[in-house]
């Protein structure tokens, strides 16, 4: 048994406030993926608290254009929905790609974007993704509507910026973020399925006349939180694509990122994958487009 | 907190007043004697635990049992046949030999056949992407994918 306090269930957005305040301790689970999972571990937070499921709260799912373009991805949309949507299929082929990469079948079809984000692993598959993407929060309270770009959400480990009584909503990603560009995502992790990246890199590069006219990388996994490299991206600009380019791109991450050593892996080894895998991503997101 | 709950389970309407601090695998395990699904890892990893919820396959160990209200729950009972003859999946998979200790097995029919259904004709490929969320430690997996294309086969 898990060793909660009590389970309350929500039935709308509304519901969701109602419930919040009148528990306030509680914490919010979604598809379970990863809030079931610290239960079972028994971390701080995740035990002998209630919790609030939001599953069936039909206003946070699924996948829509609004009319100016912006597509609009609700929190409790799952992996495998976000994997076979069109939408997001036609438009966003990193993200599809990305989240195809998460956990098995089983946990693709429970675990939630929304939840992927608010857990706050610094591995999580979607986050390059909605990074490069420039993804903005929608985040709401009983009385609020905020927007937070994604870039600014993370904290730390597990840290979100989100208040008590607030809950993530849906991403919203404008056209301009996506329209002409190509991507691709790659995980570097020992086991094809069910493992945990030691490095991911999500690179989205938009290229007119074989010169680059926008770059946006991020790696997960290569610090408390996901991160873009803005002394890469600066470097790429204006640059023609070339091997020389792509290699130099690569070397700049270093710059930005601040690996550590685990048990998964040792700095020196996650240090050239930081140089390498912005290379092999750039050349495959390029190559899909062609 | 006990909660009253609704659904089918293998073809049956039932309720349960079900202790919300309940998994779906302590609930079908416990409280209705199905103990065909195992329990591997209880954090979602191995995949021992899937049952069929609305025909989708899914780790019974981390999902709330109070979740399934209004659902439907097949369980490797429910692929049997009522006359207790066995589906043709789990033909497959006796005369494949894929069968050693047999501890991931009832989890592996479970995820090939809501795959079997959705895709008639697959490639090894999208067979092991489909048993990609069930751990096997006995038999290397070869033997498996081989049953399930023996399976796709017998249909
Ligand atoms: S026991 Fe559920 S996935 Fe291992
Ligand atoms: S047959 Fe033993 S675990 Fe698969």
């Amino acid at each position: 048994m898990f060793d909660i306090t009590g389970y309350y269930e929500a039935h709308s957005l509304a519901n969701v406030f109602e419930l919040l305040k009148e528990q306030p301790t509680a914490r919010i689970v979604a598809g379970g993926t990863d809030v079931l999972v610290k239960s079972r571990a028994r971390v701080t937070g995740f035990v002998e608290t209630p919790l609030i499921g939001i599953s069936r709260v039909a206003e946070m799912k699924g996948v829509i254009m609004a009319d100016d373009g912006t597509i609009n991805i609700g929190a409790l949309t799952t992996f495998d929905e976000i994997e076979h949507n069109k939408i997001i299929n036609q438009n966003m082929p990193l993200l599809s790609q990305a989240v195809s990469l998460v956990g098995g079948p089983q946990t693709r079809r429970m675990g939630t974007i929304g939840g992927n984000v608010c857990n706050a692993g610094p591995a999580a598959d979607s986050a390059p993704a909605l990074f490069t993407y420039n993804a903005v929060c929608e985040i709401c309270s009983a009385t609020t509507t905020r927007e937070v770009p994604i870039t600014e959400f993370y904290i730390g480990v597990g840290k979100v910026k989100l208040q008590p009584g607030e809950v993530l909503v849906k991403f919203k990603i404008t056209k301009q973020n996506y329209q002409g560009y190509q991507g691709y995502y790659i995980k570097f992790a020992q086991r094809a399925a069910l493992d945990i990246a030691n490095l991911s890199c999500a690179a989205l590069v938009k290229v007119t006349e074989n010169k680059i006219q926008d770059l946006r990388i991020c790696f997960g996994a290569a610090a408390a939180t996901p991160i873009r490299m803005p002394a890469a991206e600066a470097y790429g600009l204006g640059k023609e694509v070339s091997n020389d380019t792509l290699t130099t791109i690569g070397d700049y991450c270093l710059q930005d990122t601040k690996t550590i050593a685990d048990w998964r892996a040792s700095k020196e080894y996650r240090d050239h994958l930081v140089t390498v895998l912005p290379v092999r991503a750039l050349a495959l997101a390029l190559k899909d487009g062609e | 907190m006990i909660q009253e709950i609704e659904f089918t389970l293998n073809g049956e309407a039932v309720t349960c007043a079900v202790d919300v601090r309940k998994s779906l695998l302590e609930m079908l395990r416990e409280d209705f004697s199905l103990i065909g699904m195992k329990e591997g890892c209880s954090v979602g990893e191995c995949g021992a635990c899937s049952v069929l919820i609305d025909e989708q396959a899914v780790d019974s160990c981390i999902y709330l049992a109070v979740w399934v209200d209004g659902k439907s729950i097949t369980t490797i009972e429910g692929i049997t046949h009522t006359d207790g003859s066995l589906d043709n999946v789990q033909q497959a998979f006796i005369d494949a030999g894929a069968v050693q200790c047999g501890f991931c097995i009832p989890g592996m029919i479970i995820s090939s056949s809501q795959f079997i259904k959705e895709n008639p004709q697959p490639s090894r490929d999208e067979i092991r992407r489909a048993l990609s969320g069930n751990m096997c430690r006995c038999t290397g997996y070869q033997k498996i994918i081989d049953a399930v294309e023996l399976a796709v086969e017998t249909k």
